[in-house]
């Protein structure tokens, strides 16, 4: 079981919270023309990276705040937490 | 017998506390401290079960965990529990045990047959002789081989045990309490860390209780025992018996099962059989220790022929012989300390090392104490069926490949030692990448993966004085980066004899003209010859070794046999046993119940029930419950005789007749709140929101970002800046998600705050042409007139005192309003309605009524919106907006849901009126079409219009607008029923809407 530390919370186990997927995926704005193939990247099209991965998890038992980790997919190690406003550099 | 192998003094069992037990229906006697192991052995029984393939005799092998043949079926307090090992269940009094694997009995297995037909079950015989024909897999050859294979039996019973998990945290987690985990342990408590020392046994100690050897100027087992004693009365210590940690996992997360009352006769009153604990731990001290290997020889499955590690537990600790004319047969020093045991007890043993020549402490000890050693001898075959008669022995050349002649001497037991294999499991399941040690011929934990340090001999490291000294370190270094604190302790002198180098010698060559049987694997009967068959079939790969010849399965997980597996093929193979490697070893360790895995989550706790304020009132009025979701709702109030679709028809009846009252607390509310609430309403619904006046509710949708409808509910604008949003009752923690994804993560801008008000709320559903004049009595104060209070109006009133929100909405398509409270004043509100609506002939309905209601409305609910349909197949294509952005709305383009004959709700009615369609039924235009039968559509929903009394259903049907009045068949090959239907709207009661407005 992982152990994320929530930028708002602190260490938690990760049966608090709840995966989201890709955290660089960014919407497309409202009332803007997309192309088929923007919008399928969007809706459909993610990469399945091994190693070192950006996802959202909501805190969902706690905080409730959607927040963003750097983890990597082959070893589960977590480098780094974010805030979901954080920009993660 | 009475326990004829006991010796008179010593051990470590109670000998004032006699206890009685059954073993295959006969009674014995044992002592308190005895596992079922050693009190069989004590009273001379060896034979406890058949062999998994060849049901060959088996007997003890080891005094542990890694037991690979006692597994028995244990019966306790009226319940049974297969494969359980005779050498870690502690006797109690009245137990009783049977062995598995024989029939009639274990003494005369019919199954034995196979021993004779052996040439016939080589490795991989069930994959190569059932493979065809095909069909006869499930009929014949798999019921067969269940039958035949398997060990215990399971209780088919409900477990009547309570198992418990817990979660714990400690800066320390130690892994055994051998010299290294007590050293460990002591240090880093000393340092005022917190420690929880761990041991599967039920004695403390390890390796002290039965080597002969000196720390600080008193016995190992003394000194084990004062440091167990001082950390007991330290308040950071958590000391742990019969508690074996099985699993390592991610971020430190360890898993340790504690039996609590395995030992015990019956478990106490509010005590659970087993205790799950998981543990974060910021470091790890993994001092699992070693398990002897055996040697290779043939017949070595004898009973009898046990590792002489066993043989010395169960004389030290147990005060057991296991037999009076012991065969040791050895490697290394290890078999010279259980000959020095029996000698000690007056028993002689016979020496059989394949050394040439060996010097050491210890051997100069069993000579001195005229013990008989043969040097480069070894045990050829064991003789005997049921039990070791006698062994076959021989001379061995130097480069262990010519044997002498072959002399047979008489022998009781043969104890062998192959040397010492570190037990690496936690390690190696943390990630860490094993390395080879050469001077030990086994694997070690290498550079560690998470924090974790592996001590003693599970790091190959068998000298006590380094073991000590490295383990108080560690202990030390570990907890001073935590606590900050540095007491020194003074490290123990150490009394301990040399040993010397270990033969790499494992399998004793096959004497000319002999076919003996050599086991590698004893629980799965993998001998020597099976693995040179699978190499020899081309299997290369250590991991497809091990399954086709199943080399290291089954409830010990090859802890005796995985490292000769390993010698074998690379021998064969001719590689260093490294470049072999090992194969995966996972958790857990050994075998978990899967009742303390479970923990309390079992039937209605396995997950929590949600009950709305008026579930007293449903009860004590019969009301049928029916589980939604987590909630409990009523499905409908029986009255006298009733079975659910009378009851159902009756309630749905008088709702179209008269009214009806319905709890509808279970659907999820959720506040919207700020200034750019309608904002946020009108990017998540389709249709729009942004001009709908404060005291008005409007019904809307919301679609997830690849088009499919997610949820829909009624919003009402409560006042300027705040809506309550209505979810369904499944949906309603998912919506919240989804708000809170878009305004913390998308549209962070939004000045808008979402929070679950469904628990706040409580709920009633008034609904029938009464209901208005119902509404009049409850809130005479309120204008609820047609014009005050009109379609999707909104009002607070006062309800005897209690302020309530009305809102004049419907599911039911009737005139309909649905009234809120606060949920301490639910059960107040209800009693108030029925009360008041008792001169209306009101009646409760349940969610069966309620679901008939909307079905012959053409309201859709779960079963359309079954994440698998957009707008238009429910359609709802009239909320969708074409003006503004939405979620989801740019998917609606795809042109699959842009598609002419694009799937859409129908209403359904069998040609006879009569016959109920099953829901999940498919339609089709010819039911006598060859399968597959092409599927237009299915049966969402079914029930029993009131209104026309006749079946009716609602389906999804491909291309569904034009479909109305054509005639198909609703195929349920479940059911078994083909019936003929014609497509009708939707709609199929008041189809203009007129009644919600009335």
């Amino acid at each position: 079981m992982l152990y994320i530390n929530c930028p708002h919370c602190g260490m938690r186990s990760q049966n608090e919270f709840s995966y989201g997927g890709d955290a660089s995926v960014k919407r497309p704005e409202l009332n803007k023309e997309v192309t088929d193939q923007e919008w399928d990247n969007f809706v459909y099209n993610r990469k399945s990276i091994r190693g070192k991965h950006l996802e959202l998890w909501q805190h969902i038992s706690g905080c409730r705040q959607w927040i963003k980790v750097e983890r990597d997919t082959a070893t589960h190690e977590i480098f780094r937490t974010f805030k979901a406003d954080e920009e993660v550099a | 017998m009475t326990q004829a192998f006991r010796i008179e003094n010593g051990g470590l069992i109670n000998r004032d506390k006699k206890l009685s037990f059954k073993f295959n229906g006969k009674t014995y006697f044992g002592y308190e401290g005895d596992t079922l192991a050693s009190a069989l052995l004590a009273n001379g029984v060896h034979l406890v079960g058949r062999s998994f393939k060849y049901h060959r005799p088996r007997g003890f092998f080891g005094a542990g965990v890694d037991e690979p043949y006692a597994v028995v079926q244990l019966y306790r307090n009226g319940e049974t529990e297969p494969n359980i090992k005779a050498t870690e269940q502690e006797l109690f009094e009245g137990l009783e045990a049977k062995s598995v694997n024989c029939w009639p009995n274990v003494n005369f297995d019919i199954g034995a047959i196979n021993n004779f037909l052996k040439i016939f079950l080589p490795a991989g015989f069930y994959y190569k002789t059932f493979m065809w024909p095909k069909s006869f897999w499930y009929r014949i050859y798999e019921p067969f081989i269940r039958k035949a294979a398997g060990l215990g039996v399971a209780s088919t019973k409900h477990d009547k045990e309570r198992y418990e998990h817990k979660y714990e945290y400690c800066d320390l987690l130690i892994a055994g309490s051998g010299p290294s985990g007590l050293a460990g342990a002591y240090a880093a408590a000393k340092n005022g860390a917190k420690v929880i020392l761990a041991e599967d046994k039920p004695r403390f100690g390890g390796s002290l209780l039965t080597s002969d050897v000196n720390i600080g100027n008193q016995s190992g087992k003394d000194w084990a025992e004062g440091i167990i004693a001082e950390l007991k009365t330290m308040p950071n210590v958590v000391v742990k018996n019969r508690s074996q940690i099985f699993g390592y996992y991610d971020h430190n997360m360890l898993v340790m099962s504690e039996k609590v009352s395995d030992h015990l006769p019956s478990t106490k009153k509010y005590h659970p059989n087993k205790r799950l604990w998981y543990i974060r731990a910021k470091e790890v001290l993994i001092s699992s220790g070693s398990i002897e290997r055996p040697i290779v020889f043939g017949n070595n499955d004898t009973p009898g022929v046990m590792l002489s590690s066993a043989a010395k537990e169960y004389l030290k600790v147990y005060g057991v012989l296991v037999g009076r004319k012991p065969l040791v047969f050895t490697n290394n020093d290890s078999g010279y300390e259980t000959a020095i045991e029996f000698k000690k007890h007056g028993v002689d043993p016979v020496v059989l090392d394949s050394r040439k020549n060996a010097e050491s402490e210890i051997i100069d000890e069993a000579k001195n104490l005229g013990i008989n050693i043969k040097n480069s001898y070894v045990v050829v075959a064991a003789q005997g069926y049921k039990k070791v008669k006698s062994a076959d022995i021989a001379s061995i050349s130097e480069d262990k490949k010519q044997l002498g002649k072959i002399e047979n001497i008489q022998c009781d037991c043969i104890c062998v030692s192959g040397f010492w294999t570190p037990t690496i499991h936690l390690a190696s399941q943390s990630g860490n990448k094993t390395k080879f040690k050469e001077e030990i011929d086994a694997f070690v934990p290498g550079q560690s993966k998470q924090n974790e340090i592996t001590l003693g001999a599970a790091n190959g490291i068998f000298s006590l004085d380094e073991t000590l000294k490295t383990s108080f370190k560690a202990g030390s270094e570990l907890s001073k980066k935590i606590t900050e604190k540095d007491n020194e302790i003074a490290i123990p002198n150490v009394v301990e004899k040399k040993s010397s180098q270990h033969d790499k010698f494992w399998c004793v060559p096959l004497p000319k003209g002999k076919n003996y049987k050599r086991f590698l694997d004893f629980q799965n009967d993998v001998a020597v010859s099976d693995v040179e068959i699978a190499l020899r079939e081309g299997y290369r790969s250590i991991e497809h070794v091990k399954r086709y010849t199943t080399l290291g399965m089954a409830t010990d997980q090859g802890k005796t046999s995985n490292l000769n597996g390993l010698q074998l093929v690379s021998e064969i193979e001719n590689k260093v046993v490294p470049a072999v490697g090992h194969t995966t070893f996972r958790p857990p360790y050994t075998p978990v119940s899967i009742g303390a895995i479970v923990g309390r989550e079992v039937g209605k706790h396995s997950k929590p029930t949600r009950k709305s304020p008026m579930h007293e009132w449903h009860e004590k009025n019969n009301a049928v419950f029916v589980d939604a979701g987590v909630w409990l709702r009523p499905r409908y109030y029986k009255k006298g005789n009733e079975n659910l679709f009378e009851a159902s028809k009756r309630e749905a009846k008088n709702v179209r007749a008269n009214v009806g009252v319905c709890d509808v607390t279970t659907l999820g509310k959720i506040d919207v709140k700020g200034p750019d609430a309608a904002e946020l309403l009108n990017r998540v619904y389709t249709n729009a929101w942004l001009k709908l006046p404060v005291g008005k509710a409007r019904y809307g949708v919301m679609l997830r970002e690849d088009g499919i409808v997610m949820d829909d509910g009624t919003t009402t604008r409560i006042s300027e800046n705040h809506y309550h949003m209505t979810t369904t009752t499944a949906q309603a923690a998912n919506v919240l998600s989804h708000l809170e994804y878009y305004l913390q993560l998308v549209w962070p801008e939004l000045n808008v705050n979402v929070v679950s008000t469904t628990e706040q709320w409580a709920g009633a559903a008034i609904a029938g042409p009464k209901s208005r004049d119902l509404l009049k009595k409850l809130f005479p104060n309120s204008d609820v007139s047609n014009e005050g209070l009109p379609f999707m109006g909104y009002m607070e009133g006062d309800l005897f005192g209690v302020k309530a929100r009305i809102f004049r909405i419907s599911f039911s398509g009737e005139l309909a309003y649905e009234v809120n409270v606060e949920s301490d004043y639910g059960n107040f509100m209800w009693e108030k309605i029925i009360e008041a609506g008792e001169e209306f002939n009101i009646q409760p309905y349940g969610t069966e009524a309620l679901s008939t209601l909307r079905i012959e409305m053409g309201h859709v609910a779960g079963s359309e919106l079954d994440g698998r349909t957009i707008p238009f197949d429910n359609a709802l294509e009239g909320l969708v907006s074409k003006k503004k952005d939405f979620i989801g709305k740019r998917s609606l383009q795809r042109s699959a849901f842009t598609a002419e004959d694009r799937q859409r709700i129908v209403g359904v009615v069998p040609l006879d009126k009569q016959t109920s369609i099953p829901e999940g039924s498919h339609l089709v235009k010819d039911d006598k079409a060859p399968l597959p039968n092409p599927k237009l559509g299915h049966i969402s929903a079914s029930c029993w219009s009131v209104e026309y009394d006749n079946p009716f259903s609602l389906a999804i049907l491909k291309d569904g607008k034009n479909m109305i009045g054509q005639k198909l068949f609703a195929m349920s090959p479940l059911k078994n029923k083909v019936i003929p239907v014609e497509i009708v709207s939707s709609h199929y009661v008041d189809p203009k809407g007129e009644r919600v407005r009335s």
